[in-house]
Formats: structure tokens, sequence, C-alpha cells
């Protein structure tokens, strides 16, 4: 293979410098930092209760009600967008991204202000139930439960599903597909043996783009949940902006970061098994 | 498949509404003359005049609008400088880079927000606005850089090497050759921060120090007592702007070409 910019000076380099030089500055030493305080008590000794205090009735229980939301809402955001994607991909082939465009234009609106809209559309005396008891139907209830709070997430992040999944099948060659029909696959074994292992990139990066910020987010349940219902990202905030023990929310960030490269590495290895498999 | 185009429709119908019946019902609550949200007291435009007359919201709008254009600047500009220098990186220099490239892109905003604030803690620097474009400018540049590399993948070197032999010199070899091949991921990267840092909150919000505000903290602010009209009107004008921004750049490439390529 050639070798790119041979004809280059290796003066070049330089050129990355002040990126390399700011990402050490801005990234690796502010990580430092957290481990820092995370690893320390307030006279600056070293101390895995900072760490330790994920296990505090509280904080599990904060964990374990993220963990389950954001795996709810990646799910049904799998489950809502694939499809479309698959719609969008079939229906774009050859022709402009515009249509699919439309899909993603909903992130231009400020992300808190269209959760906000999902309250304004939820509450007691909201858009919903207004026209809910004016066809006296049940109204229903709910703001500030669980439930609101998978909604909104599906509903932020949705966008981060479709894109991916959009992407990978609109680069996929058709010809793969007829020649499956060609062979004497139906649709549902064309789909299940060429379509949806060789979309499956597309799908991991779509998961880990909702699964983090999903599992991670203190606004959402703060205004869906009424501040009623904490998760890992509220506490961490909390222990920021309100309680000022730094110590105490450096070693849940820890444990985030714990958490986040668990779940690479597992969409990874996944990723791996389905390309050896073929 | 098209036997099933009907459940098809029917089923991109139901997710676009679901995908904008809530932003329709932003913009239906900035023309309410009631301030309440489930209440219809009529039309008005009181206030999207009101809005023009708020001090607080236009600085917080002005703050949003200038970090976002020059984060996005800095970042483009940082990013594309660091990929042409890796392309002459050894290839563990060049994965060790992109390594830290990638952290703040995987890891959680709240993480990233946190990190920078012990570390403008920690340097004694007062937050504010300055801190803030920091900040942006830090999770920028991934975006940047991300949108340029894979464009070096497709450039023809050859042309870039003959351009030489016939006597241009590296620098205009390279603005005349290789930056017209780039340039189309330069664009989208620049695009992408712009779009990161106008709609940021979690990392905003923990660099921002008192006395600051973008359009997303002053939102966040007012989430207990109510958000006031003016910002649905707000949100609808800047929302009305980009979509029409896009059917106008659109319209363009559908059009028929006219004579003398005024594009």
């Amino acid at each position: 293979m050639r070798k790119p910019w041979k004809s280059l000076s290796k003066k070049t380099r330089a050129l990355a410098a002040p990126y390399f030089v700011w990402s050490v500055g801005f990234i690796i030493i502010p990580l430092i930092i957290i481990f820092f305080y995370g690893f320390a008590d307030a006279n600056g000794h070293f101390t895995l209760s900072n760490v330790a205090s994920i296990f505090s009735h509280v904080n599990l229980k904060a964990l374990i009600i993220s963990m389950l939301l954001s795996f709810l809402s990646t799910f049904v955001c799998l489950l809502i967008a694939y499809p479309l994607a698959y719609i969008l991909a079939e229906f774009g082939h050859g022709k402009s991204s515009l249509f699919a465009f439309i899909f993603i234009l909903p992130m231009w609106m400020n992300s808190l202000l269209r959760t906000i809209a999902w309250q304004n559309l939820l509450e007691k005396t909201g858009l919903i139930n207004t026209i809910l008891s004016f066809f006296h139907l049940p109204t229903m209830m709910i703001i500030n439960t669980p439930w609101a709070i998978v909604l909104g997430m599906v509903y932020d992040f949705l966008p981060f599903m479709i894109l991916p999944i959009y992407n990978t099948l609109s680069r996929l060659e058709i010809d793969y597909a007829n020649a499956a029909r060609d062979l004497g696959a139906n649709g549902w074994q064309t789909f299940w043996k060429i379509t949806w292992p060789l979309s499956l990139p597309g799908v991991i990066s779509g998961i880990t783009m909702v699964f983090v910020p999903s599992l991670t987010t203190f606004v959402i349940s703060d205004i869906l949940g009424g501040g009623k219902i904490l998760l890992i990202g509220n506490i961490i905030e909390q222990l920021f902006t309100q309680d000022n023990d730094w110590n105490a929310g450096a070693g849940l960030s820890i444990v985030l970061m714990i958490f986040i490269v668990i779940s690479m590495i597992i969409t990874d290895k996944y990723d791996k098994e389905d390309a050896t498999k073929k | 498949m098209i036997r099933h185009n009907g459940i098809k429709r029917f089923y991109t119908i139901l997710i676009l509404f679901f995908l904008y019946a809530p932003i329709l019902t932003l913009m239906v609550l900035s023309f309410n003359s009631s301030k309440s949200r489930s209440h219809w007291g009529g039309f008005t435009f009181d206030w999207y005049i009101s809005l023009f007359e708020n001090e607080h919201i236009m600085q917080a709008f002005w703050n949003t609008i200038i970090i976002a254009v020059i984060s996005a600047l800095i970042a483009t500009i940082f990013g594309t400088l660091a990929c042409i220098g890796m392309q002459v990186m050894k290839k563990r220099m060049r994965s060790v880079i992109m390594g830290i490239t990638n952290i703040p892109m995987l890891n959680a905003d709240i993480v990233t927000g946190i990190s920078l604030m012990l570390l403008f803690i920690a340097c004694r620097v007062n937050m504010g606005g300055a801190t803030v474009l920091l900040a942006h400018i830090t999770f920028n540049i991934p975006y940047v850089i991300l949108s340029v590399m894979p464009k070096f993948r497709q450039i023809n070197y050859a042309t870039y090497e003959a351009a030489q032999d016939l006597g241009a010199t590296p620098t205009y070899a390279f603005t005349h050759i290789i930056f017209p091949d780039i340039l189309p991921g330069v664009i989208s990267g620049f695009l992408m921060a712009f779009t990161m840092s106008l709609d940021d909150f979690i990392i905003t919000h923990f660099t921002k120090g008192a006395g600051f505000d973008t359009l997303s903290t002053k939102i966040y602010s007012e989430v207990k007592k109510g958000v006031s009209p003016e910002i649905y009107a707000l949100s609808t004008i800047m929302f009305t702007l980009v979509l029409a921004l896009l059917v106008i750049v659109n319209a363009r490439k559908f059009r028929p070409k006219k004579k003398g390529g005024a594009a």
C-alpha cells in the first residue's frame, strides 16, 4: 500500500500539537483530578469510602433504578427506531437524505424545552388529560412516575438511535438481500440472516448513544419525575451543587465511569462475536 | 415488500407525530394569551414583543449564540489541524490521540462537566462565560476530528505530489489539492460542533458559575416556577429559522440548474 504523505515533511506533525496540549489539559488532567478526589477523604488521605458509598441504601437504589430505566428506554428506542430506519432506508435508496433529516430536526429545539413540553402534556391538568376528560375517558397519571422518565428518555434520545441504524442500513447493498431471496430464503430468513447481522454495527452504536445519556441523566428525572425519583445522576449532581461533598460525588462519578466502560466492553464483544460468526 | 406500504406510511406518520407533537404544543403556547400551560386564553403576539424587552432572556440568547459560534470555530481550527498533523504520525501516537479524543464522546456529560469544574476550581479560575467557552471547545473538538478524519482516506496523494513536481510549494499544493477534498468534513464538523454547543445543558451547568446563563441554564432555572412563555416564543423563532434555512438549502439542491451556475 502506498504510504500517504510521504512527500510531506515530518514537521507537519506539529500541527497536531495545539490539540494534543489541549486534550491533555482539558481531558486527561480533569479526569485525574476526579480520581484524586474520588479516592481521598476531606483531609486528602487515601480512602475507598467514596467509591464504596455506592453500596449505601439510597445510592444503590438510585443506581439500580437508573440501570432499569436506561435498559428499558434503550430497548424501546431500538424497538421504535429499527423499523423506522428500515423504512427510511428503503424509501431513500439513492435519494437525498432530506426525508431522514425530518427525524433529526427535533434535536434543534432545545432539549430541556422538549422535556418540559412533555411535562405540559402529561400534567394532571395537562393537554392529554384535558382531551381525555373532554371525551369522558379515564385520565392518566404518569407524570412523576418512572414511566414518565422512560417516555422522556425515549423521546429525547430516539434520534440518536435512528441515525446510526439508518446510516448502516442505507449503505447496505440491496444485492445481498436479493441474492438471499433468489436462493430461496423467505422474507424473515433474509432479514435475520442477512440484513440484521449486517446492520449490527449501527444498532450497537445506537445502543451506546442512548444507553449512556439515559443512565447518567439528571435533567429528565428532575423535570418528569418531579424530584421524587432519584437517579444516580441526580445523586451526583446534588452532591456537587447542594451538599458540596466533592469527594463523595467524585467517588460516585468513578463508579459511573466503570459502568460505562463495562457497557462498552459488552457491546464491543457482541460486535466482534457477530463479525466472526459471519 | 410493496404490500406493506400502508402500514409503513402509518408507522412513519405515527413516529413523526410523536416527535413533533410536543414541539407543536410549545409553539402553540407561545401564542397563548393566558400564562397557563393547559388553558387557551386567546391568540396573542404579546410574548414575542415582551421577549425582545426581556433583558435576561436576550442576554442568555446572545451568550448561547456567541459561545456556540466561537467554540465551534476554534474547535474546527484545532480539530482540522490535528487531523492533518496526525497523518504523518506513527500509528501508535495516532491511536493514542484518537483514544483521548474518544473519551469525551463516550463518557457521560455529567462526568465531563464535573471534571472540568474541578479543574477550573483547582486552577482558581472564576467560572463564567470564559470557562463555559473552554468547556465547549473541549467537547466540540472530537466531533470535528471524527468528521474530518475519514475524509483523509479518500484523498488522492498522487495529485498532491504531481502539483509539487510542477513547481507548487507544499503549502500551495495543500490548500489547492488536499484542502478542497477535506472541506465537506470540516464544514459538517463545524455544524455538528455548533449544534452540540447550542443544545448543551449539563456541561454548561457545571462550568458556568453564578451570574452567567445560556438559554439552557436559564430554562433550567425556571423549571420549578414555570417557564415564561417568552422562552417558548424565542424557541419558536429559532426552530422556524432553522427549518426555513433547511428548506432553502434543500430547495436549491433540487431545483434544476440555471444558466450561469448561480450556486
